[in-house]
């Protein structure tokens, strides 16, 4: 009798053991409780325009403003203080990427693992419309839905899933289909078991490691497309800073040395993306099992 | 006696993994003389087809052989560099694997492969290549060897793919040809073709060979003595016929008697209680004991091999000796 | 004699799809060859009820398949599958429980992401043969039978050996209370000490259960051992049925005396250790069949009535079928060996 543990602690002990990855998750986990607790942290509500002054507009770090506070990383244009823009630009990065990535991955599974499973006609009509959405890049499919629809979150998550759930299409369809010729699927069609409940407890939870790998590179890609939709002015208005904007403003001043107005935003942003990638990959190497010894 | 052309004393590898240290091969030493058939006989987890590799260098970390000493014709193999190592690979000593499907190359035709072979040690004209590699087609019982040249892996039969492997393995007359159970994978009636061919090439050649499998009546059709082959140790050696006749160690006996064809049918086999052991975590003593029915208290310390002629067992209470009262 | 399963006149062809080139082609007007492989050939077969009958064959004879098709996985293009005169399938799905199987691998045979007493409980929640309250006392039942101890129902797969497994498949399959059992190659993966333990759990469970088995497998030795009759398959086609004592003792077809002939057997107390002999050539491609008899161009008794008549099964005796044009001659020679 070997190894006790259930899966999960399997999985977790063994992720433990490589340092970077373990840097990248702590990262993650810091961001994303910086952003939970924006507003409580944040020494200024960027929001609210009453409390902003033009006074305080762009400012370098550690100036101390009209509200009796040091800026620790500068003001911008509007007089916001940075450091507050950023921890709620934080919040809503991570909230529209998670939507956006959690719906791509329910609507993109359920499609690949039908078309995997029923087979015939509707396998080859879903196959074919994913692999035709595919060969759009995102941000233009991005582009047109957010010039159709208008501005707002639900219209940007509706945006970044129309252009990434094919991933979770494609994944979900070859996973289904490795997996559909095993034995033990057979073995539970045999009994006989129906259909749904073979997919929903034994070819779902098998196909979850590498839909969970997609899961998270789309989701630091979802970050980076909406940060580049705000960057370009398609993304949420602008009473609602998020970080591509911040860095948007702040471009006309970047020549005439009042960087930090772009460059701290962007960090902050780089930070959180590589953090969440270098989570993905030790993941996606953890799932992969000859690369374990 | 003439010198052994392949002399393995005190072999033992080590595989150094995360969960600790696994003991695959631990202390096996046999001599193997020119032309003689070997057979290494064990279940999953004995150690024999590790025991395969380590001849060849062939050992992946985290494994290695930590020591022992395999000489092959005078040559100490396991302090040699990789080159020097590769140079006798293929063609002093060769290996032929149980799955032709993953030994052959599928994207090169068998005579594009035969030639990277002979390449390797030798390089021959073009023409001269295709001569030896026709050659050795014919001698394996490939069928228009010449034409088959030109054919890829996929074309050929798994029984024909085997074939291919024991010609690439021949190319350069070795003196010692390892084969890790290359029959188990094949047809009932193919394996028996290749047995026999493999009977008569031993004699035709004079190449030793150390035949792996789990199935002892294979492994006796070709051998003339035979090593079984347990927790990495070899619990019992000796001439083929006497070892299945009169075994000596409990659990070659309970091998020999849990085949279904040494009980009448229907009725239940002899079976040995138990599972072999983790090799990780060994309990000390003789690794047998726990399934043992002859076990005693000096079971708890190991048993050295014991060596009478050519026979040899590693067992305190063998059979054939009167069992001690127990302690 | 009581016909419990009866497997009347099943064929199965496994046809590739035409690609939508092809398709495209074939509609313009070009002649496109169709891929197709008869995997079984106008199988006929009666088990009694508690008999075990052993299905023996190389690669490509289509035990398997047939094997799949008797359990209800598998729609047969013709033919029906009858247990105690209700049918297996219906309507292209399986309409009963009463059939089912056991496969090769016990690594693959068993969900890896979920606990071993959820994957034997399963079909019985799902079929009312116990509810999810009694579900672990049930499967803890099973584990009993099958010589497993039943703590170990939280378990996951991985954390078992293969015969450990093979034990737990073995449950899965019982615990829905089967009369049919369909062994698909049960030992084959298993060591020798394993193989004997599981068949050992085969012989006394079959019969404290009084199950009706289908046993595959091509290790002769093992369906010597576990079978009361035994059915040799080339190609597609049964060649000789009958009890198993007759047909490896006195083989009434040809591949029957060459295929047990070709087994090295290990014969103790003879002058020479191992016995065994070679047929000649390889089994031809399913994709190609011979003409006639599939045999004949490897039969050494082939004429050239073989070359062009495919032989029906006649009987031989009460319980003995063959298919073959010269069976008498076969005897004859056995007889005289």
């Amino acid at each position: 009798m070997s190894d006790e543990r259930t899966p999960l602690n399997r999985f977790w002990a063994e992720f433990r053991e490589n340092k970077i990855g373990l840097v990248a998750l702590v990262v993650v986990v810091v961001t994303i409780l910086l952003a939970l607790f924006a507003s409580i942290i944040s020494p200024q509500d960027p929001y609210d325009l009453a409390k902003l002054s033009l006074m305080d507009s762009r400012r370098p770090p550690g100036f101390v403003g009209s509200g009796g506070y040091t800026h620790l990383l500068g003001t911008d244009p509007q007089g916001r203080d940075l450091l507050s823009a950023i921890f709620y630009g934080l919040r809503i990065s991570i909230q529209i990427g998670l939507a956006a990535g959690l719906v791509s991955l329910t609507i993109g599974t359920a499609l690949g693992i039908t078309a995997a499973y029923v087979g015939g006609r509707i396998e080859a009509l879903i196959m074919r419309l994913i692999d035709l959405q595919l060969s759009f890049p995102a941000i233009l499919l991005a582009l047109v839905i957010v010039a159709l629809l208008g501005q707002g979150k639900v219209q940007l998550i509706s945006a970044l899933v129309a252009a990434q759930y094919a991933y979770f299409a494609r994944t979900a369809y070859g996973a289904a289909k490795a997996e559909r010729g095993k034995d033990y699927i057979e073995a539970a069609l045999a009994t006989p078991l129906s259909g749904r409940l073979v997919v929903m407890r034994h070819l779902l939870p098998n196909c979850m490691p590498p839909l969970i790998v997609v899961a998270t590179v789309q989701i630091a890609n979802s970050i980076s497309l909406e940060a580049t939709l705000s960057f370009l002015g398609l993304g949420l208005p602008v009473t609602e800073p998020s970080l591509g904007m911040l860095i948007a403003n702040g471009f006309p001043y970047m020549m005439s040395g009042r960087y930090w107005i772009s460059v701290y935003p962007g960090i902050s942003l780089i930070i959180l993306i590589v953090a969440i990638n270098v989570v993905g990959d030790q993941v996606r190497d953890q799932f992969n099992p000859r690369l374990r010894k | 006696m003439t010198e052994p052309i392949l002399s393995v004393k005190n072999l033992t590898t080590h595989f150094f993994t995360r969960a600790g240290v696994v003991k695959a091969v631990d202390g096996v030493s046999f001599d193997l003389a020119k032309g003689e058939i070997m057979g290494l006989v064990g279940e999953s987890g004995s150690g024999k087809t590790v025991t395969g590799f380590s001849l060849l260098g062939l050992v992946d970390a985290p494994g290695r052989i930590v020591k022992g000493s395999v000489k092959l014709n005078g040559t100490e193999l396991t302090t040699l560099s990789g080159n020097e190592l590769r140079s006798r690979r293929g063609r002093e000593i060769s290996m032929i694997f149980q799955d032709p499907i993953s030994t052959l190359n599928p994207m090169l035709t068998i005579g594009q492969q035969m030639k990277l072979a002979i390449d390797a040690h030798e390089p021959l004209s073009v023409r001269a290549s295709e001569a030896r590699a026709t050659e050795l087609l014919t001698q394996v019982g490939i069928p228009s060897a010449k034409a088959r040249l030109r054919a890829y892996p996929h074309e050929f039969s798994g029984g024909m793919r085997q074939r291919v492997a024991i010609a690439i393995a021949l190319l350069h007359r070795p003196a010692v040809i390892v084969a890790d159970e290359p029959t188990t994978a094949l047809d009932v009636s193919i394996q028996a073709q290749i047995l026999f061919q493999m009977r008569d090439l031993a004699r035709e050649t004079g190449t030793a060979m150390i035949w792996i499998s789990h199935d002892l009546a294979v492994v006796s059709s070709l051998a003339s003595k035979l090593a079984v082959m347990y927790a990495g140790r070899i619990v019992e050696e000796g001439r083929t016929a006497t070892l299945l006749r009169a075994p000596r160690h409990p659990y070659t006996a309970g091998l020999i008697a849990s085949l279904p064809a040494a009980a009448k049918p229907g009725t239940p086999l002899t079976q040995i209680p138990g599972t072999t052991p983790s090799l990780l975590s060994m309990p000390p003593g003789c690794p047998f004991a726990p399934r043992c029915d002859r076990v005693t208290g000096r079971c708890e310390a190991e048993p050295e091999m014991t060596l009478q002629n050519s026979r040899g067992w590693r067992c305190f209470h063998p059979i054939g000796q009167l069992a001690e009262a127990p302690v | 004699m009581n016909i419990f399963l009866h497997i009347d006149n099943i064929s199965h062809i496994f046809k590739a799809n035409l690609t939508a080139g092809e398709r495209i082609a074939a509609k313009l007007g070009a002649k496109v060859e169709t891929r197709s492989v008869r995997a079984v050939s106008d199988v006929t077969l009666s088990v009694r009820k508690g008999e075990t009958l052993g299905l023996v064959g190389e690669s490509g004879c289509g035990k398997s398949t047939l094997g799949r098709v008797i359990a209800g996985i598998l729609l047969p293009t013709t033919g029906k599958v009858a247990i105690d005169g209700a049918p297996v399938m219906e309507n292209r799905h399986k309409v009963t429980t009463r059939v089912q199987t056991v496969f090769q691998d016990p690594f693959a045979s068993l969900d890896p992401r979920m606990k071993v007493g959820d994957i034997v409980s399963e079909g019985p929640i799902a079929h009312g043969l116990t509810t999810k309250p009694e579900a672990r006392k049930y499967v803890a039942r099973w584990f009993e039978r099958v010589g497993l101890d039943p703590v170990w129902v939280d378990r996951y797969p991985h954390q078992f050996s293969g015969g450990q497994r093979q034990r737990i498949a073995i449950a899965r399959a019982l615990a829905m209370q089967p009369d049919v059992l369909i062994c698909d190659e049960p030992v084959a993966s298993l060591d020798v000490s394993i193989q004997a333990q599981i068949i050992n759990l085969f012989l006394e469970l079959t019969r404290d259960l009084e199950l009706t088995c289908v046993f595959i497998s091509h290790d002769l030795s093992v369906v010597q051992h576990v079978s009361d009759r035994v059915a040799v398959m080339y190609l597609g086609r049964i060649v000789e049925l009958g009890p198993v004592a007759q047909v490896f003792g006195k083989p009434a077809h040809p591949y029957t005396a060459a295929l047990f002939g070709s087994v090295p057997k290990l014969v103790l107390d003879a002058d020479e250790l191992v016995q065994f002999n070679s047929i000649e050539g390889e089994v031809p491609s399913p994709l190609s069949p011979p003409s006639g008899c599939y045999y004949h161009p490897r039969c050494p008794l082939a004429t050239a009535l073989c070359g062009t008549s495919q032989p029906v099964s006649q009987k031989v005796s009460d319980l003995r079928t063959v298919a073959c044009h010269h069976y008498k001659k076969q005897l004859a020679e056995v007889l005289s060996d």
